[in-house]
Order: structure tokens, then sequence, then C-alpha cells
């Protein structure tokens, strides 16, 4: 631009052309949780390895009750002791923690796989049918978890299967509200009409693009769930209606020793319910994170 | 839209028995062998012989009318029986609701209008409240406050007014314990967000003292989301009081319903998850209705969005 | 010559930005006598709203404020508890987003009264009745009705002159708007001005009337300010900004208006984009790379106010270019 004297040089603005494009892929990454986000993996990562290989972990096998050392403290190699019928505590938490951390697992991922599929379908077809998808998830929702799973075992005998279907029924609801919310939002973005336009299918397009846009706040929500379906688990099994005894199960051990708080043997109960609050908090923290960056990269 | 979530609630409960593995007869009997006599009875209590959907009309009049059948194991009408817990559990999720409703919204407010040591401590404290189920804290409030330190009975309902609070205090805390996390977060942000609104821009600019500006502008906004919240919560105690009651041996509605699980007595565990299911819907149908008195922008039952 | 209503000299506010204090405002200047109205123009980013802000005390937590501001001559800085509170009744802002800026979940009434019955105490009835009165002055018939109502009852047009006729039952001295009728449509906007302007008149009160559309607050105001980057880069009679321009800046708002009158080839913009004040650098003239005038010197030194014919013009080359700036060159 000349600065000679004179008039005044002015030129038009460019105009530029809005790329007609989907969103760019937000910042995913476990660095972006910050520190607690990190810690809270990692505690989670501890605790899936210990689910895979407890049983092979545990240095003395968690099954076999001794009468004779029924509530010994801390002696030896056993580091927390013996349980109300002689087994070392700690195998039986390292053992336990496979079915505490498996059924959650299935409730996550039952519950997110149907509540996703019902909210693109309300997300994308709108009108009649997402009224209908709707109201169905309404009505859902009058069904506190826990009693949907008690009832599911009364029908259909004690167990985790029982449970965790129910569960996951309970929890789709809320699954699904979220989802379809952003997937909703998502759907009026203009480059989805651009798709649409250009004559792919409707399948294509929500699985190539809708789903995608939502996996980060799938994954947030499904981490948050899991700290949820362990606690409702986890209570159920102390029912007694989830998953029995003698098998090793962090809820089962608290029930199974809870005697052993008023009688002054504290421990077995204490440490497994330090156990489930421990991956629990972590679920949560990470969770937290993961749904707050899923926010800030959906804006 | 409520009542069409009882309906189809009640005929979930209902069609339970006919999803179990067996023929209805065995799933009310629990599998136990019965008379001939007795048989005859359930049948025609039943009707067992007529189409599906007649016999569950006859259960929904039965059901309205105040009767809901007999229990299997205890041979009395469940009614009676549900009659003679339900103050139980009502005693404690209310105990438990007023502890909410003072610690989760305290500490809620007290961090939304104080940043700094307070509200870091309150996120903390309920990210750790958050993630301990009530039956652990069960437990732990027995170890320390009924075998250490003998405050208070660790077990049973307890007989007289002043006895019943002793026994029902560590169960309504253990019940609001994980329940107030969630309150106090949902407080704590709502409050921070208000504060930052425009509306209160304005009234900062016309001179309104600080006080008045947090009670009538701040408190009064947030109520909206905080009364939402709390309601939601609130309702599902009913439900996690069942575990409560296990853990502390008392004789309420959820104990039982566990207890009638276990023993298969499905005609019990119809009527107390029809009991707890309506007193769901009514809470939230409460939430409903406080949630339109609050905010004059809406209209009742859309709160739903 | 009175000592003028208010004063604002060497302002300069710097916010925390993404975590370092960035300048947004730097070294305004301004002066609104009694029953004057000052036009404050900019684009976005300009500091206009921010000034507007500073002058209410409405910064954000965490704000630095250097310089003073002088109100009836008394340090508005440094005034507080009850003082301030005066203070908020004198001076009257009204906010661009009606629907945002009053509460949704109170009534009218009670958003009109409110800083009558708490700071002035008066009475319920009374004050009622005097909004009652205020309503039917901005053209809102229904007084009592009106009252009742809550915000989501009326429109945004009818929410803005609430806004105003709340504004005004404390008998400010002093108006600040800021962008009042941006949000509203044309035909209500030109209703909305039209109140503003004669309650101006009638009360005598002063304004600040912020705006981005330079014709506009040459309407309604005696003088005009014009800010870019955080910064004054012109003040002038309303009625000369347009023709006898002091800024290239003003030149090119003027110019980049499309005028109804004629029909032009292309649009006339200007190139590049505006600045905030903390992305401009601090010791050149920050419109300097979208300144068809400038030279070396303008970008070797940050520019110093030139007093020229009783305007103000931030730029080097300003009385060089007098008379050369105003009408529109070639298309």
């Amino acid at each position: 631009m000349s600065a000679a004297g004179g008039g005044a040089q002015l030129s038009t603005g460019m105009v530029v052309a809005t790329p007609v494009t989907r969103r760019p892929r937000p910042l995913t990454g476990l660095r972006g949780t910050g520190v607690a986000g990190m810690v809270s993996a990692a505690v989670i990562a501890i605790a899936t390895f210990v689910a895979i290989f407890g049983p092979l972990l545990a240095p003395y096998n968690p099954n076999l009750p001794n009468l004779s050392l029924a509530w010994v403290g801390p002696v030896g190699g056993h580091l927390l002791g013996f349980d109300f019928q002689g087994r070392d505590v700690f195998s039986r938490l390292l053992a336990g923690a496979q079915s505490s951390m498996l059924g959650p697992l299935a409730v996550v991922v039952l519950s997110m796989i149907a509540g996703a599929v019902l909210a693109v379908v309300a997300a994308w077809r709108r009108g009649a049918a997402d009224a209908v998808i709707s109201s169905g998830l309404d009505i859902l929702f009058a069904f506190p978890g826990i009693l949907l799973a008690v009832l599911a075992t009364a029908v259909f005998g004690a167990g985790l299967t029982a449970a965790a279907i129910a569960l996951s029924i309970a929890y789709m609801p809320y699954v699904a509200r979220v989802l379809r919310g952003v997937a909703l939002r998502e759907r009026s973005q203009p480059y989805i009409a651009a798709l649409e336009v250009q004559g792919s299918s409707a399948t294509v397009i929500c699985l190539r693009h809708l789903v995608p846009n939502l996996l980060p706040l799938i994954v947030a929500q499904g981490t948050i769930m899991f700290g949820w379906a362990m606690v409702d688990l986890a209570a159920i099994s102390y029912l007694g209606l989830g998953v029995q005894p003698p098998q090793a199960n962090w809820g089962v051990m608290i029930s199974e020793n809870q005697t052993g708080i008023v009688q002054g043997y504290p421990l077995p109960a204490l440490s497994a319910g330090l156990c489930i609050v421990a991956v629990v908090i972590a679920f949560n923290v990470l969770g937290e994170r993961l749904f707050a960056q899923a926010e800030a990269a959906g804006r | 839209m409520l009542a069409a979530s009882l309906l189809i609630a009640s005929f979930v409960i209902f069609a339970a028995v006919y999803l179990a593995p067996g023929n209805p007869l065995s799933a009310l009997s629990g599998g136990r062998a019965l008379p001939a006599s007795s048989i005859r009875v359930l049948e025609a209590r039943y009707h067992l012989n007529e189409p599906f959907l007649a016999q569950y009309w006859y259960w929904l009049t039965n059901v309205l009318h105040g009767n809901l059948g007999i229990s299997i194991t205890l041979r009395e009408n469940v009614s009676t029986l549900i009659g003679s817990r339900i103050w139980t559990t009502a005693g404690l999720v209310l105990y438990a609701s007023v502890l909410i409703l003072l610690f989760g919204i305290g500490m809620g407010i007290v961090a939304g209008l104080r940043p700094g040591f307070l509200d870091t401590s309150t996120l903390v404290v309920t990210a750790v409240s958050a993630a301990v189920p009530a039956f652990v804290a069960a437990i732990v409030l027995i170890l320390v406050f009924s075998v250490k330190l003998g405050w208070f009975p660790a077990l049973g309902n307890g007989t007289d007014l002043v006895s019943n609070v002793q026994h029902f205090t560590l169960p309504a805390i253990a019940l609001a314990f994980s329940a107030l996390a969630i309150v106090a977060r949902v407080t704590r942000t709502s409050i921070r967000e208000e504060g930052e609104r425009e509306h209160v821009q304005t009234a900062v600019s016309r001179g309104i003292p600080a006080r008045q500006l947090i009670r009538r502008h701040i408190l009064r906004n947030a109520a909206i989301p905080i009364t939402t919240i709390s309601g939601i919560t609130i309702a599902s105690l009913i439900a996690v009081a069942a575990v409560v009651e296990t853990a502390f041996s008392l004789n309420g509605l959820g104990a039982y319903l566990v207890q009638a699980a276990q023993s298969k007595d499905l005609a019990v565990v119809q009527g107390i998850s029809l009991v707890l299911v309506t007193a769901f819907v009514l809470v939230n149908l409460l939430v409903d209705v406080l949630y339109a008195v609050l905010d004059p922008r809406v209209s009742l039952g859309s709160r739903a969005q | 010559m009175n000592e003028p209503l208010l004063a604002v000299t060497g302002l300069t506010v710097r916010l925390d930005v993404s975590g370092a204090k960035r300048a947004v405002l730097r070294d305004v200047a301004l002066t609104v006598d009694a029953g004057e109205a000052l036009g404050l123009v900019g684009e976005s980013g300009s500091g206009k709203s921010m000034t507007a802000r500073a002058i209410d005390r409405l910064l954000p937590r965490g704000a630095e404020v250097d310089g003073t501001i002088r109100f009836d001559g008394r340090d508005v800085n440094a005034l507080a508890g009850a003082d301030l509170r005066r203070y908020r009744n004198q001076v009257a802002m009204i906010f661009q987003d009606p629907r945002a800026h009053v509460n949704p979940v109170r009534r009218i009434g009670d958003y009109m009264t409110e800083a009558l019955r708490t700071n002035l105490g008066v009475p319920a009835a009374e004050a009622s009745h005097r909004a009652s009165d205020m309503l039917s002055q901005v053209g809102i018939d229904g007084g009592a009705r009106r009252l009742r109502q809550y915000p989501h009852e009326l429109s945004g047009g009818m929410l803005q002159r609430v806004m105003i006729a709340a504004a005004l039952l404390t008998e400010p001295r002093l108006l600040l708007a800021d962008e009042p009728t941006t949000a509203l449509d044309v035909t209500t906007q030109a209703e909305v001005m039209a109140i503003l302007d004669e309650l101006r008149h009638e009360f005598g009160l002063a304004m600040v009337f912020i705006t981005h559309d330079l014709e506009l607050a040459a309407a309604i105001c005696d003088r005009t300010a014009v800010m870019y980057a955080g910064q004054v880069v012109e003040i002038r009679e309303s009625a000369q900004l347009h023709d006898d321009p002091l800024h290239p800046y003003t030149a090119a708002l003027a110019a980049a208006r499309p005028d109804i009158t004629r029909t032009a080839g292309r649009l006339r913009a200007i190139a590049g984009r505006p600045l905030s004040a903390f992305e401009a650098p601090p010791d050149q003239c920050a419109f300097a790379p979208r300144c068809g005038y400038a030279l070396d010197a303008c970008r070797a030194a940050l520019p110093e106010i030139t007093e020229l014919d009783g305007g103000l013009s931030r730029c080097v080359r300003a009385r060089e270019l007098r008379g050369k700036l105003g009408a529109p060159a070639n298309a």
C-alpha cells in the first residue's frame, strides 16, 4: 500500500470462503485432564491390571477357608490379615477385583450402546420418532437403578447377570438424554446438511460424521457411569443379590465381614471398602475432567 | 406424563412374574411345593386361567383398593406388612433429606460465594464423598461412632421418638453422605454462574448493596437448579435406603424388599416395588411443581427438557 | 468555562487475559459537560464498552486501573460505601441486551423500583407510582398492569424502554448508554433513539452514547469520540465529523458506510481487522498498518493528541491532512 499523499487508498476487504467441513477433532489426550486426571487414569490402569491378573497375583488362595485363622490380624506375609473365614484378605481383594470391575464394564457398554443408538436415531429423525423415544426414556427415568436390579434378581434369581442388565436399562435414559442434546445440535450443523445434499445415506452420515463428533462425550459419560455402576453393583452384591459368596467380590466382602466391625476386627471390611472408594473416585475425577474437555471442544 | 410412567411401571412390575423362568405359579410360590388347596387359591386370586391383560386388570384394581396380595413366606397381607414398615423408611429418608439440604446446600452456598480455600476444600470433600457408597459409609460410621466412641447405637430401630432419632442418626448420615456431594456441587456452580450473569451487573450498577444482591438476585435465581437437583437426589434416596436399612438392621421397606427378593416372595417384591416407584414418581412431581413456581417463565411439565 | 461533569484523564485499564495482564484501554481521555451528549464510537475490541464500565466501576475482578475519573470534581475510583452508592444513583447505565440484563424471575415493578426503595428509601407505593409514570414517559401504557408482568412477557424493544425508564427513576445526571439499540430491529431502534433523545433533553441529562455506528452517534450527540485499539483517536463536534474528520480512521469509518443515496461499484471496507488494545504495539500508531496515509513517522512512536479547531486527533499528520480526509474519494 503506497503511502504517498493524495487520496486515501482503500481496498476492499477480501471475502473469505467459509469452509464447509466437519468440525476439527477435539483435543483428546490425557494431558488435557491435568494432574488429577492423570493420577486417576493411573489408578484405573492399576485396577484394570489387577482385575485381569488378580487371581494369578494373589499370594495365597483367596477361597480356601481356615477357621482357625479367622479374624487374625496382619502377620508375616499377610498384609491385611484374615477374614471371617480365615482367608487371606489381601489375596481376596486382588481376586475380587475381577467381579467388582467386570460388572460395571458390562453395564457401561450395554447402556452406552443402547443409549447412543436411541439418541442418534431420535436426533436424526426428529419429529415423531424423537417424541416417542423421548417419552419412552422419560418413563424409564421413573425406575431407580437399584430398585430395578432388585426386582430383576427377585424374578430371575440372584447374580451378576440379572443385576447388570437391569442397571443397564436403568442407566440408558441418562446416556440417551445427554447424547441426544449434543446430537441434535450437531444434526443441525450446515456440514451435515451439505453431506445429505451430496447424497450420503443417513447411516453413513451418522456413523462417519455424527458419532465421531460425539465420541469425546461418550467416553466421558462412560467413565463417569462406570463409577456409578460400580457403586450400585457393589451395593447389590452387598445385599446378597449380586455376586454370591464365597466368590470374591468387594461388595460381598464388606457384607461378609461386617460383623468384624462391631467385634473389633474392622480391617477386612474396611480394606474392601477402601478399594471401592479409591477406584470410584478415580473414575469420577477422570470422567469429570473428560467431560469438561468434551464440552470445551464442542463449542 | 407421570401418570403414564406410573402405569407403565406398574405393568412392568406386574409382568415381572411372567418373565420369571417357569410358569407364573412356580414364580408366585417361589418354587415351593404347595398343597392343592393353596394352588387353587392362588389360581383364583391371580386369575391365572384368564388372558394376560385381564390378569393385569384384576391386579391393578386390587392394588388401587389397597390389596397387594399375600406374602408367601409370612402368610400375611402384603399391605399390612408394608404399613408397619413404611414409617421407618419414610423417617429415614426424611432425616437424610434434612441433612442433605442443610449441609449440601449450605456447603455449596459457602463455596459458591467465597472462592479460595473454602471452595477448594469443598470440591475435594465432595469428590471423595461422592465416591463412598452408602454401605461403606455405614460401616465406617458404625466403627467410629458406635464401636469406638459409643455415641450412637449400631443396629436396630429404637422404641420411642428420642431413641428413634438416636438409632436413625448414623443411618441417615450414611444415606446422605454420598448424595450431598452432588447437591453441594450443583449449588456451588449455580451460585457461581448466577453471580456472573448480566442482570447481576445491572443491579450492581444501580448500587444495590451486596447482601441484598446475593439474596434477591443470586440466591433467588440459583434456587431453581438447586431445588431441581435436591429433589432428584432426595428421590434417589428412596432406592438407596434399602442398602442402609440392611446395613443397620432397620426394619424398613427397603430391607424387607431385599429379604423378599432373596426368598423369592414375589407378591411382597411387587408390592414394595410399587410403593417405592410411586413415591419416587411423586417426589419428581413435586420437583416439577416447585420448578414451575420458582421460574415464572416455565409452565408445568416442561422441566423434563 | 464550567468544570465538566465527567472528566476522564489518562485512563489505562489492564485485565487478566489468558493469564497475563494486558492493556484494554490506553491513556483514554474525554470530558462530558452537564447536559451534553458525547458519542463513543468504535469497532469491536476498541474499548468503548470498557470505558463505560470503568466510569461506572463495573470492571471485572482483578482489573488494574491507572489514571483519573472525576465526576462532579470527585475521584470516582476513591469512592466507597455510601458515597459509591450515591454515585451509582447519579450515573445510570443502560446495556445492550435487555433480556440478559433484567432478572427474569422478578417482576418488572420490582426491577424498576428496587434502587428507589433500597438506596433512596422511597416507600413501595410511591415508588410504584413513579415507575408507572416513567413507563408512560417512555411510551408504555397500562402502568400498573405492566409492573406486575415478568420480563419474558415483554418484547425486546419494550424491555429496553423499561430499562431506560428504570435508569431514569433515580434522577441521574449522567447516562451511560452501551449500544442500547444494537440488539433491536431498525424500527424499534428509531423509536428507542427518539425516546432517549427526548428524555435526555427533558431531564437535562448528560449522556455517553456508545455505538459502532458513526452516523447514529452523530445524529443525537453533540460531540463524538472515536476509539481504536483501546485509545481515543479523535474527538470532534458531531456535525463536522463526517465532512471534516481529523483522523484517517474516522474518515475510513465514514467512507465505509454504504450510502443509501448513491450507487457504488464496490463496498468499501478497511483492509485488515480491528485490533484490540493488547494486540496493538505500544510504541507506534495502532492504525498504521491499515492506514492509507501511514509514514515512517507513524511507526516510530506513539502519536500524541493534537488539538485542532476545537477537536482532538491522535494523528501525527493531523495538521497536514486537515481538509483532505473528508468527503468520499473516487469509488
